[in-house]
C-alpha cells in the first residue's frame, strides 16, 4: 500500500492505495469520480483520459502513486461551475454523443488536441487525432462536428480575450 | 411543428449528465457492503471437467466464497433458455441443448463461466480465481459451422444429434425450383457473413443485492430490457418470483442487441449475494466481453437467382448454415429464421422464393441478435447477388433493382411479409443524385491518372422493424409477445411523468417521448420527465431492440396521451361550461375554440386532483396507462451508395464518399435519427472492411482484445452524406416505421460492392483488410 496525494479538479486529496492500483480505479472508486470509464484492458478505448499536469493520458496506463503529487483534471472538472466548457457545448449541441459511455474521454481527449494546436484543426487532423478513442455509437460524425465547432468557438474567443 | 415538437431538432436533454461525468452506469453503483466477482473461465473450446478444487482459492486474503456449478444445481437454479420455439421441416421441435449458469460437467467454448469467486476487492477476486485449480479432459473442437455438420465433428450436446438444431424451410420449394429450371439467367453465388463482436463501449456488468430481512432482490444490470429480465430470471431460472425481484437498468452505454439476452453473469450475482450475505458487483473486463457476449451474424450461404429474359427476378433459392454457437442464446432462433429468410425478398417483386435454414452448435461463443440480427444478413445476400447478376447480365446496377422494384402497396411477399408502404425509386433516386452517380466515370479517370483504383456499389436494403404484433410473433414460435406500455401520469401542478417500457442505451428517449407529449399538450419538454429501466417503477414492459422503441414504444405514449387529453378535454369543457367536442388544446391551455375563453394546462392539472369541481361521476386525478399491440411490422428501406479508392500497393481501401436515403416513415427529431443512420453505417463498414473475429482450429478466440479486433476509428470513416424522403407507416399512430439498425443493414454490401467493382472481381470475403484485398488485386493480375 502506498499514500497518494495529488491535486484533482483544483482540491487537493490523499488516500492510501496498492502499489498495482491504477490511476484510473483511483480515481473512480477512493474518490468516487465515476465520469472517467472503463472500456478496454489494453489502453485503446481512450474512454479513461484525464489532464495530467496539462497533458493528455489515459489514466488506466498510469499507476495511481505515478501521478502522486501531479494535478489532475477530469471530466467532472471541466466546466467552469455552472458553465459548460465549449467543448461540453459543442457535444450536446451537435449531438456527438449518443449512449455517453466513450463522451467523458472524447471530450477531455478534444480539449486537449485544440491546445495542440494552436493553428486551428481541420476534418482530417480531428479523424486522425482521435486515432486512440473509440466510439460505437456515433460513428465519429458528429463528434467531428462537435471538435471543429468547438474549436472555432475556443479560437475566436481566445481572439477576444487577445483584443482585451 | 413547434420548436420542441415532433420533427425538431431538439438538442437531448439527457446530455447535461454525459457531458459532466454524471452518468450513472452500473459499474458507478455503490451498495454499502458491496463486494466484488471474478469469474473462472474455461480456457478449454471443449472439454470435460474431471475435478475443480476451490481450497487454495478460499485461503486468499479478502475472499468471500468460491461457488461452482453444483451448488448453483443444488439451490434450484434453472438452466439458460432460448425462448423462441423453431420447428425443423419434419416437424421436430429444436434441439436445445443444456446451458448451466455454471459448467459443472462439460465446457463448450472458450469463456464458459465454471467457478465464481467473491472477495472484498475486484483484485483480491482475480487473484483468488487464479487458485482456483480445475482438471479438465480437453476434447476435439469444431468452429466451423458447416465443419459442424460433417460426421467426424465432436458431438457438442447430447441433445443435438450431429450438432444440428433444426433444419427449417420457408417459401415454396417447388415453384422456386420450377422458376430456377425456366429461367434465362441464373445467378450463383456462396455468400459468407462473417461473425462479429458487438462491442458496446460499456462492457456487460451485474450489481445483485439480496436483503435477507425483505427476502427481496435487487439486480442492476446493462440490460436493454429490465422487465424480460425479471420475467425471465423469476420463471426460468428460479432466482426469485417476480414480486421478489428488482431490476434497474440505469444509463446503459450502448447495447447493439448484446444486452438483451439474460447472461450467466447477472443470475450468479443475484445467487451468490444470498449465498455469501454481502452484495456482489462483477464487471466484465474487455477480453471477458469477447469471450462471452453473443457474437452477430455467422451465415455461410448459396444462392441462386433466376431472371427471365427481360431481367425480371423469377425466382429465388437460399440454402443457409447459421452458427449459434456452444449454446442457444434467449433469441438466437429467431434471428437466422424470422428475421432473416422473412426479408429475402427485399425491394423486389419475386414470385417463388425457397430458404432452407440449418442452425449448427459450435464450440464458439453464442451467436444471437446484433444490430440488423438476421436483416444485414438477408440484405447482404440479395444485394451482392443482385449487383453479380446486374454485372452478368450487363446492365446497370441501379437499373435492374429499378426494373424489379415493388411499386404497389401493400404488396404480400412469399415469405410472410406484407409490406405496408414504401417507395424505393425514391430513394434510389436521392441517393444517386447526392452520390453523383452520372459523374463517377470521370471520377474513376482521375483517381486512375493518380494510380488509384476507384469503385462505386449501391444497396437497396429493406428491414422489418417495429417487433412486432404479438399474436403474429407468437404463432412464428415466439415465448414473448411484443407490445410495448406506456403510462402518462399528469401532476397537480401540470408537470408530466411518462413511464415507458422501452429502454434507452443511447437512443436518447428523454428527449424524444417528450417531444411527443410537447407536440400534444404544449408542455415544455424541461417540464417532462421520462422514467425508465426500472421494474418497480415502471409496469411491464418489453424494452429496446429491433428499432421498436419509436413505432412501438411511443406508439403506446401516443395511445396514453389520447385517454389523457380525452379526460383533460372533459374537465376544461366542465371548467369553461363548454361542450367537450369544442375543446382544443393550444398553447398550454385547454380553449373553447373560436372564442377567448380558456383554462390553463396546470389549472385543468390542479382541478383533477383537487376534485372540488368535477363532472358527475368522474374520478380525480390524471394518469392514464395504455398497452399498444402493433398491427404489422414496419419497413423502413432505402438506397445506399458507397465510393472507394483502393491503393493498389498497399491494399488500403479509403471510403471516399457514402450517401444513405432512407424511408423512415414519420420523424419525432432528425437530429438524432442522423446520429442513429452514421452509427449504423459505421457499424457496417466495420463489418464490410475491419471487424474479423478469429478462433482458431482449437477454439482459442484469437481476436480478443482491442489490440486484435480492428474497431471502426475516426480515421477509418467519411463524414457521411445523409437525407430521407418518407413515406408515413400506415401501422401504427405516429407513423414512425424506426431507423435504428438500418445504417448497419445497407451498407456493407454497398462496401463490398464498391470494392469488387474497383478490383473488377466478382466477391472478396469480409472484412475486406488492406491485406485482403491486396491478395485480391493481385490474384486478378496473375
Amino acid at each position: 500500500m502506498s499514500e497518494i496525494s495529488l491535486t484533482v479538479n483544483g482540491k487537493r486529496v490523499s488516500g492510501a492505495a496498492e502499489d498495482r492500483t491504477l490511476l484510473v480505479h483511483f480515481l473512480r472508486e477512493n474518490l468516487g469520480l465515476t465520469g472517467t470509464h472503463v472500456g478496454c484492458d489494453t489502453s485503446q478505448c481512450g474512454a479513461c483520459v484525464i489532464h495530467v499536469d496539462g497533458k493528455a493520458v489515459k489514466s488506466c496506463t498510469m499507476l495511481a502513486v505515478q501521478a502522486s503529487g501531479s494535478s489532475v483534471v477530469t471530466i467532472e472538472g471541466l466546466a467552469d461551475g455552472a458553465d459548460l466548457h465549449p467543448m461540453q457545448a459543442a457535444f450536446k449541441e451537435h449531438h456527438g454523443l449518443q449512449c455517453g459511455f466513450c463522451t467523458p474521454g472524447m471530450i477531455m481527449a478534444a480539449t486537449d488536441m485544440i491546445g495542440r494546436h494552436p493553428e486551428g484543426l481541420d476534418e482530417a487532423t480531428v479523424r486522425a487525432e482521435l486515432e486512440g478513442n473509440i466510439c460505437r455509437c456515433t460513428g465519429y460524425h458528429n463528434i467531428v462536428k462537435a471538435i471543429l465547432a468547438a474549436s472555432e468557438t475556443m479560437s475566436s474567443k481566445g481572439k477576444v480575450r487577445q483584443a482585451a | 411543428m413547434g420548436i420542441e415538437g415532433v420533427g425538431a431538432r431538439v438538442a437531448r436533454k439527457e446530455d447535461k449528465r454525459f457531458i459532466t461525468g454524471a452518468g450513472r452506469y452500473v459499474d458507478d453503483m455503490v451498495v454499502p457492503g458491496m463486494k466484488h466477482a471474478a469469474f473462472v473461465r474455461s480456457p478449454h473450446a471443449h472439454a470435460q471437467i474431471r475435478n475443480i478444487d476451490v481450497t487454495k482459492a478460499q485461503a486468499m486474503p479478502g475472499v468471500i466464497g468460491v461457488l461452482t456449478g453444483k451448488e448453483l444445481k443444488a439451490d434450484g437454479i434453472g438452466n439458460l433458455i432460448c425462448g423462441w420455439m423453431i420447428h425443423s421441416k419434419d416437424g421436430s421441435p429444436m434441439k436445445m441443448g443444456a446451458w448451466s449458469p455454471l459448467a459443472f460437467d462439460r465446457v463448450r467454448y472458450v469463456g464458459d463461466a465454471v467457478v465464481v469467486v467473491v472477495a472484498e476487492t475486484k483484485g483480491q477476486a482475480r487473484d483468488a480465481a487464479e487458485a482456483v485449480d480445475i482438471s479438465y479432459e480437453e476434447l476435439k473442437a469444431v468452429v466451423d459451422a458447416p465443419k459442424a455438420l460433417e460426421r467426424s465433428a465432436p458431438q457438442i450436446h447430447t441433445e443435438a444429434d450431429g450438432n444440428l438444431i433444426f433444419d427449417w424451410e420457408l417459401g415454396d420449394s417447388t415453384a422456386t425450383n420450377a422458376a430456377i429450371k425456366a429461367a434465362a439467367h441464373i445467378t450463383r453465388m456462396k455468400i459468407v457473413n462473417n461473425r462479429l463482436v458487438p462491442n458496446a463501449m460499456e462492457p456487460r456488468a451485474a450489481l445483485g443485492h439480496y436483503d435477507k430481512a425483505e427476502d427481496h432482490y435487487t439486480c442492476w444490470t446493462t440490460s436493454q430490457n429490465p422487465h424480460l429480465a425479471r420475467l425471465v430470471m423469476s420463471a426460468f431460472y428460479n432466482v426469485a418470483p417476480e414480486n421478489k425481484l428488482r431490476v434497474i437498468a440505469p444509463d446503459v452505454g450502448g447495447g447493439f442487441g448484446s444486452k438483451i439476452y439474460i447472461y450467466p453473469e447477472e443470475i450468479i450475482c443475484l445467487w451468490a449475494s444470498k449465498k455469501t450475505g454481502v452484495p456482489v458487483k462483477w464487471v466484465a473486463d474487455r477480453t471477458e466481453s469477447f469471450l462471452t457476449d453473443a457474437h452477430g451474424r455467422d451465415h455461410v450461404s448459396t444462392v441462386e437467382m433466376a431472371f427471365d429474359k427481360d431481367n425480371r427476378i423469377t425466382g429465388l433459392k437460399v440454402d443457409t448454415i447459421a452458427n449459434l454457437g456452444a449454446y442457444m442464446s434467449l433469441f438466437s432462433s429467431c434471428v437466422p429464421t424470422y428475421l432473416y429468410a422473412t426479408l429475402l425478398s427485399g425491394q423486389y417483386d419475386i414470385p417463388a422464393i425457397h430458404a432452407n435454414v440449418r442452425a449448427v452448435y459450435t464450440n464458439t461463443a453464442p451467436v444471437d441478435a446484433y444490430r440488423g440480427a438476421g436483416r444485414p444478413e438477408a440484405t447482404y445476400l440479395l444485394e451482392r447477388t443482385m449487383e453479380t447478376a446486374a454485372r452478368e447480365l450487363g446492365v446497370s446496377p441501379a437499373e435492374l433493382r429499378r426494373k424489379n422494384f415493388i411499386t404497389a402497396f401493400p404488396h404480400q411477399t412469399p415469405v410472410i411479409m406484407n409490406y405496408d408502404a414504401g417507395d424505393y425509386a425514391a430513394s434510389l433516386d436521392a441517393a444517386m443524385t447526392a452520390a453523383d452517380y452520372a459523374g463517377f466515370a470521370q471520377r474513376k479517370a482521375d483517381a486512375a491518372n493518380r494510380g488509384k483504383l476507384r469503385g462505386i456499389g449501391m444497396s437497396c436494403y429493406i428491414e422489418a422493424c417495429g417487433l412486432a404484433p404479438s399474436a403474429a410473433v407468437g404463432s412464428l414460435g415466439a415465448g414473448v409477445g411484443l407490445w410495448e406500455s406506456a403510462e402518462v401520469r399528469v401532476n397537480a401542478a401540470g408537470t408530466i411523468e411518462v413511464l415507458t417500457g422501452s429502454h434507452s442505451h443511447g437512443q436518447g428517449h428523454e428527449t424524444t417521448f417528450a417531444q411527443l407529449v410537447n407536440q400534444r399538450f404544449g408542455v415544455s419538454i424541461d417540464s417532462v420527465s421520462i422514467v425508465h429501466g426500472d421494474t418497480d417503477k415502471v409496469q411491464m414492459g418489453m424494452g429496446t431492440y429491433g428499432s421498436r422503441s419509436g413505432a412501438v414504444g411511443m406508439s403506446a405514449v401516443a395511445k396514453a396521451l389520447d385517454k389523457v387529453e380525452a379526460k383533460a378535454k372533459k374537465i376544461a369543457a366542465h371548467l369553461l361550461e363548454a361542450d367537450e367536442g369544442d375543446i382544443v388544446i393550444e398553447n398550454g391551455a385547454l380553449k373553447v375554440a373560436g372564442t377567448d375563453r380558456q383554462v390553463p394546462w396546470f389549472q385543468m392539472a390542479l382541478a383533477a386532483y383537487t376534485a372540488h369541481n368535477l363532472p358527475s361521476g368522474m374520478e380525480p386525478g390524471l394518469k392514464e396507462t395504455s398497452f399498444y399491440d402493433p398491427s404489422n411490422f414496419t419497413f423502413p428501406a432505402g438506397c445506399y451508395v458507397c465510393e472507394v479508392e483502393i491503393d493498389p500497393d498497399t491494399g488500403v481501401t479509403e471510403i471516399v464518399q457514402f450517401v444513405a436515403a432512407d424511408d423512415f416513415g414519420n420523424i419525432i427529431n432528425p437530429m438524432i435519427v442522423e446520429g442513429q443512420v452514421h452509427g449504423g453505417i459505421a457499424q457496417g463498414i466495420g463489418q464490410a472492411l475491419l471487424e474479423g473475429t478469429r478462433y482458431d482450429a482449437s477454439g482459442q478466440l484469437l481476436t480478443a482484445s482491442y489490440m486484435d479486433y480492428t474497431m471502426p476509428r475516426a480515421d477509418d470513416l467519411p463524414s457521411f452524406k445523409v437525407s430521407t424522403s418518407n413515406t408515413p407507416c400506415p401501422g401504427n399512430p405516429l407513423g414512425i416505421k424506426g431507423c435504428g439498425e438500418a445504417g448497419a443493414i445497407g451498407s456493407p454490401p454497398a462496401v463490398i460492392n464498391a470494392i469488387t467493382d474497383a478490383i473488377g472481381i466478382t466477391d472478396i470475403a469480409m472484412p475486406a483488410s488492406p491485406s485482403t484485398v491486396w491478395a485480391a488485386i493481385r490474384g486478378t493480375k496473375h
